[in-house]
Parts: C-alpha cells; sequence; structure tokens
C-alpha cells in the first residue's frame, strides 16, 4: 500500500510537471502579453517592466526560471495586482472549496440514498419521479438552473439573499453546484444497485435469514458503490476548483473566476499557478478515489 | 423460502413443516426459518459469496443471524464450522476474501456457512454443477459425512443421474415444474414408470456401451409460461397418446413406495387400484 502511493506521487509529480510545461510554452505562443493594454505604455517603461519580470529572456530561459522559483515554493506576484500568488490563490480556494466541498458531500448523500430508493421501488412512483428529476437536471445547463434559483428563491420568493458576508447566501451556489452531479450518482447507483440486487450473493443471505434492510445495506449497497467511486473522484476534483458557471452568477470570488480573469490579463505566472493548482487538486482526487476503491472492494490489487 | 423476485409465488398447496404450513408464514417468520431451520447451498459458489466481505464475517453473520452471541464466540465458532467441513488453517481461512479461495473451498463455506444453526433441511441446488469431478466427488462425500453427523435432511436438486443415485434414499422426478414420478432409490432406477424416467436414464452412457451413440431426449425443454393442456412431456414423448394431449395425467401408486403420473401406467393397469393399495400400505 504505502509502496503504492509512493509510486503514485512520484508518478503524479511527472503529470504535474509536464502540464506545467505545456501550460508555459502554449501560453507563451499565443500573441499578446501582459503589457498590451488599453493604456498606451512607453516602450522604455515596458522594456523595464519586462525586463523585471524576465519577460525579455527566450522563452526555455523563462521556463527553468521559473522553475527554479517554484522549487521554493515562489509562485509569483501576479502581474496585474502585484500581489502575492499564493495568497491570492488560497484565498479563492477557500471559497471554491468550501463551496465545492459541501456540493460534493450532499450530491454524494443524497445520490446514493435516492438512487437506493429508486432501484428498490423500481417502476413504482418513487422510481418515477426520481428518474424524472435526474434527467432533468442531467439536461438541464447549470447557467439555466443557477438563474431559475435565483429568481424563485431570491426575487419571487425573497427567501435568500441574492449576495450578503452570510453564509446563508451559499445556499443557492451549492444546491446548483450539486445538481448535476447528484442526478449522475443517482442514476450510477439505481443502475448498480439494481445489478448488484440480481446477483447470486444476495440470494445466499436471504437464504441465511438476514432480514432485507441488511442485506440491502450490507451487501447490496457496498458492491454497488464500487462504480459510484470511480465517478465521484474526477467529479470532487473538478467540483472543488470552482465552477465558472456558478461563480459567476453567483458573484462569487472562487477559483473558476481567479481562472478565466488570469487568461483574458495574460497574467502568466497566474495562470501557470492555476493550473498547477488544478492539476495537483486533480491527482490527489484520483488518488483518493483508487485508494477508497481498495478499501471498498478487496478483489482490487494496488500495484 | 420466499427468496425469489416478485414474479416467483406459490399459486396452490402447502408446503409442511414440522406441521406448520410455512405457506403462512409472514415474511418475519420466514426469515426466522430461513438459515435456522432450513439452509440452502447453491449451484455457483464462485457467485454465491459476496465477494467484499470476508469468509469470516459472512458466516459470522450467519451465526449472529440466528443466535444472540458475541463476537468472539461467533468467530470461534466460524472456526469450528470451516474445520468441519474440511478446511485447514481456518483461522487464516477466516480473514480471507472469496476470491482468494478455490471452487471446491468456496463450496465447503457455503456448507459450512448453512449448517451453522444445525438446520433440520438442507436444500442443495445443484451444489456440484459448478465443480470439477474430483471435486465433486468430496463434496458429495462431505454432505453424506455431515448428514450422518448432524442428522438433517438434504433435498438435493439436480439433473446429474450419477449424483442421484449416490446421494438419494427417496426421488421425485419433475418435468415442467410437475412430479412424474415418485419413489425410492430403487423404484425410479430399476421401474421406471414414467416416459420422462425412462428418456432419462436411457440417455446415460454407460461403461458398457461406449461406442454406441448417446440416446438423446428428443426436442427442447419445455417454456414453463406456455404449458400444454395435458401432460408436460407430451411434446417430446414417443409413446403420447391422444388423451396426453388433453389431460393432465393422474398420479397412481405403482407399489407402496412408489407412484408415477404417466398415462401408460392407466392403459396398461400398471398400478395398484385404491383397496389394493391401501393393503398393501
Ligand atoms: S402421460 Fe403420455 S405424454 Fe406424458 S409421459 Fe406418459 S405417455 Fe408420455
Amino acid at each position: 500500500m504505502t509502496r503504492y502511493i509512493v509510486k503514485r506521487v512520484l508518478l503524479a509529480i511527472v503529470s504535474v510537471f509536464i502540464i506545467c510545461a505545456i501550460t508555459f510554452f502554449a501560453m507563451n505562443a499565443i500573441p499578446g502579453g501582459p503589457f498590451n493594454s488599453e493604456k498606451a505604455l512607453s516602450e522604455a517603461t515596458k522594456q523595464a517592466l519586462e525586463a523585471r519580470y524576465n519577460l525579455d529572456k527566450p522563452v526555455p530561459v523563462q521556463f527553468v526560471l521559473y522553475l527554479k522559483n517554484l522549487m521554493h515554493g515562489d509562485f509569483g506576484v501576479s502581474l496585474k495586482t502585484g500581489r502575492d500568488i499564493k495568497d491570492t490563490l488560497l484565498s479563492c480556494f477557500k471559497v471554491s472549496g468550501r463551496l465545492g466541498l459541501t456540493a460534493a458531500v450532499l450530491a454524494v448523500i443524497t445520490g446514493i440514498i435516492l438512487g437506493s430508493l429508486a432501484a428498490l421501488f423500481r417502476n413504482r412512483l418513487i422510481d418515477r419521479i426520481i428518474v424524472f428529476f435526474t434527467t432533468l437536471f442531467t439536461a438541464m445547463p447549470s447557467f439555466v438552473f443557477a438563474t431559475f434559483l435565483m429568481l424563485i428563491f431570491c426575487i419571487t420568493l425573497k427567501l435568500l439573499p441574492v449576495w450578503d458576508a452570510s453564509s446563508k447566501s451559499l445556499i443557492l451556489p451549492v444546491i446548483a453546484l450539486a445538481a448535476y452531479p447528484t442526478a449522475y450518482v443517482t442514476r450510477l447507483t439505481k443502475t448498480s444497485m439494481l445489478d448488484s440486487l440480481g446477483q447470486d450473493y444476495i440470494r445466499t443471505a436471504r437464504a441465511k435469514g438476514v432480514p432485507m434492510v441488511k442485506v440491502i445495506f450490507k451487501h447490496a449497497l457496498r458492491n454497488a458503490l464500487i462504480p459510484v467511486i470511480t465517478y465521484v473522484g474526477p467529479m470532487l476534483a473538478y467540483i472543488l476548483t470552482g465552477s465558472l458557471v456558478v461563480e459567476n452568477i453567483f458573484t462569487i470570488g472562487g477559483l473558476g473566476q481567479q481562472f478565466v480573469k488570469s487568461i483574458n490579463n495574460r497574467d502568466y505566472p497566474m495562470i501557470m499557478a492555476t493550473t498547477i493548482f488544478l492539476a495537483v487538486v486533480m491527482v490527489i482526487c484520483n488518488l483518493l478515489s483508487d485508494i477508497a476503491y481498495k478499501v471498498v472492494d478487496p478483489r482490487i490489487t494496488l500495484d | 423460502m420466499q427468496i425469489l423476485d416478485g414474479n416467483g409465488h406459490i399459486t396452490q398447496g402447502k408446503v409442511l413443516f414440522k406441521g406448520e404450513d410455512i405457506t403462512k408464514y409472514t415474511p418475519k417468520q420466514m426469515e426466522d426459518f430461513r438459515g435456522r431451520h432450513c439452509a440452502m447451498i447453491f449451484q455457483d459458489p464462485m457467485t454465491s459469496l459476496n465477494p467484499v466481505y470476508t469468509v469470516g464475517n459472512q458466516i459470522m453473520e450467519a451465526i449472529t443471524t440466528h443466535n444472540k452471541v458475541s463476537k468472539e464466540d461467533a468467530r470461534k465458532k466460524a472456526q469450528e464450522m470451516l474445520e468441519l467441513v474440511g478446511i485447514n488453517d481456518a483461522p487464516r481461512r477466516l480473514k480471507q476474501y472469496p476470491h482468494e479461495l478455490s471452487g471446491g473451498m468456496r463450496q465447503r463455506v457455503m456448507i459450512a456457512m448453512a449448517l451453522v444453526s444445525e438446520p433440520s433441511i438442507l436444500i442443495a441446488d445443484e451444489p456440484t454443477t459448478a465443480l470439477d469431478v474430483t471435486i465433486q466427488a468430496q463434496i458429495l462425500e462431505l454432505m453424506m459425512e455431515l448428514q450422518k453427523k448432524l442428522g438433517m435432511a438434504i433435498i438435493i436438486v439436480t439433473h446429474d443421474l450419477g449424483v442421484i443415485a449416490q446421494m438419494s434414499d427417496e426421488i421425485v422426478v419433475m418435468y415442467g415444474g410437475r412430479i412424474c414420478e415418485r419413489g425410492t432409490a430403487e423404484d425410479i432406477f430399476y421401474n421406471p414408470c414414467h416416459e420422462y424416467t425412462k428418456g432419462l436414464l436411457r440417455s446415460i452412457p454407460s461403461v458398457s456401451n461406449m461406442k454406441k451413440k448417446l440416446v438423446p431426449i428428443a426436442g427442447t425443454p419445455i417454456n414453463l409460461l406456455n404449458m400444454p393442456k395435458g401432460c408436460a412431456f407430451c411434446a417430446r414423448c414417443d409413446n403420447a397418446m391422444k388423451i396426453c394431449l388433453t389431460q393432465v395425467p393422474e398420479e397412481v401408486r405403482i407399489d407402496k413406495t412408489h407412484l408415477a403420473s404417466c398415462w401408460i401406467n392407466i392403459r396398461d393397469n400398471k398400478y395398484l387400484h385404491t383397496e389394493e393399495a391401501e393393503v398393501k400400505a
């Protein structure tokens, strides 16, 4: 197990490095630069600025210099705001992470419960209702759903604030974020639950006289969770790193918003830092889901 | 046993266990009945154990479902059971997962699990079909040995006539969900009185006529959703008569232990008439 984790971490470092390199060169290949803005800078100022941020050197040299700083945990400062990037990222991640984690937990729990219910009451009314909503939420784009939520709860019913500093204002974004993954987890759970309920070991457990409730929650559910875990890993990474759409609609200053802003601004160090950060979160989530896999299903050998 | 899905239910008749009709049991009573009084083992040991729990966990579950015992006692009992079914190194095996065991081993585990509460009846549904021949013999031997030790009845369901000949005292031959013939092993093997039984016995290859072609029963098994009006076997029976098409054959007594449901016996007057039967019985 430890050996496996060490191996995976080493591999992860390699993939993060590759992502780093690709982003760095692609970013520099795009015409334009951080200082070609509306305000016309004098040639001299521009050169001075470029020299200050090493932008006058050839791209490979810049890359090496960047990596050197990175080794020391130095992401540089934003070309736009001049603030330390690490601080900006961390504060953004706090917002996105809190939002995302809540949404993810909500999605997984409700998804599993609804999915199991749908499987148990297959073709009955409950199942029909659940299927209807899951189809709706997988089909509806999140910007439509988020706008709807806002319209209903904030404008019409006036139940919730559109935006203020209280945690109440996080309710709608969490729901908007969780809708799709909830629907997806529900569908996955239902399918795999139906599959595992039809297995021979369920019949064995019933023949032993185990009560139905225990058969479902002990024997069927654990097997049904295996495919769900595969989905949850990447979903978690995706949702933690912030959703551009939802964050914009609810004007939440999270990672998703930050990422787009940095690209628009050609804020090179900011783009790099966000990309690396997203890559690292992704890799960690995948590793976690692989380990969870092993915990749930003993047949899987991690090597 | 009430463990089939919604599409399987009992339409008529009784199932008596120690004088009680278990078809009238509530689901709760059935849960208690299953495993405690009547246990089952299944055809495919590869899929009959839950892959994500250890063997020990599953056996202990069977124990704690019916008895209020501590975890420690349950573990001890589980270990004893594994030893009883001839698995060495029981403490280690308890901690293993089903996929780490061989097929024969898993069927032994299934048997151990079925026998934890010393049931009066063990239903074995094709217990050896998925195993290879040497293992088959071992499992059957084990079952017979345990039967003697624990004094339970075994109901074995199979189409393997060899297994039946070896295991059974009494035999019920069924086709299309209906009873064709019942009697002692001797009755069935030496004096088959139903065309289906005769066909089955003809189809066994024997050592003495190895070179001859196998004699199959013509046709395909019957569709249970579309049963004929008369004898279930009539479409494949060489000796079918007119009456076979329209009327379900009555069960008649061939002798004291032997009953059959085939019109041929009635045509040939090869049965005991009521008074005679009473006298003999
Ligand atoms: S009842 Fe008729 S059709 Fe059925 S097995 Fe006997 S002879 Fe054949």
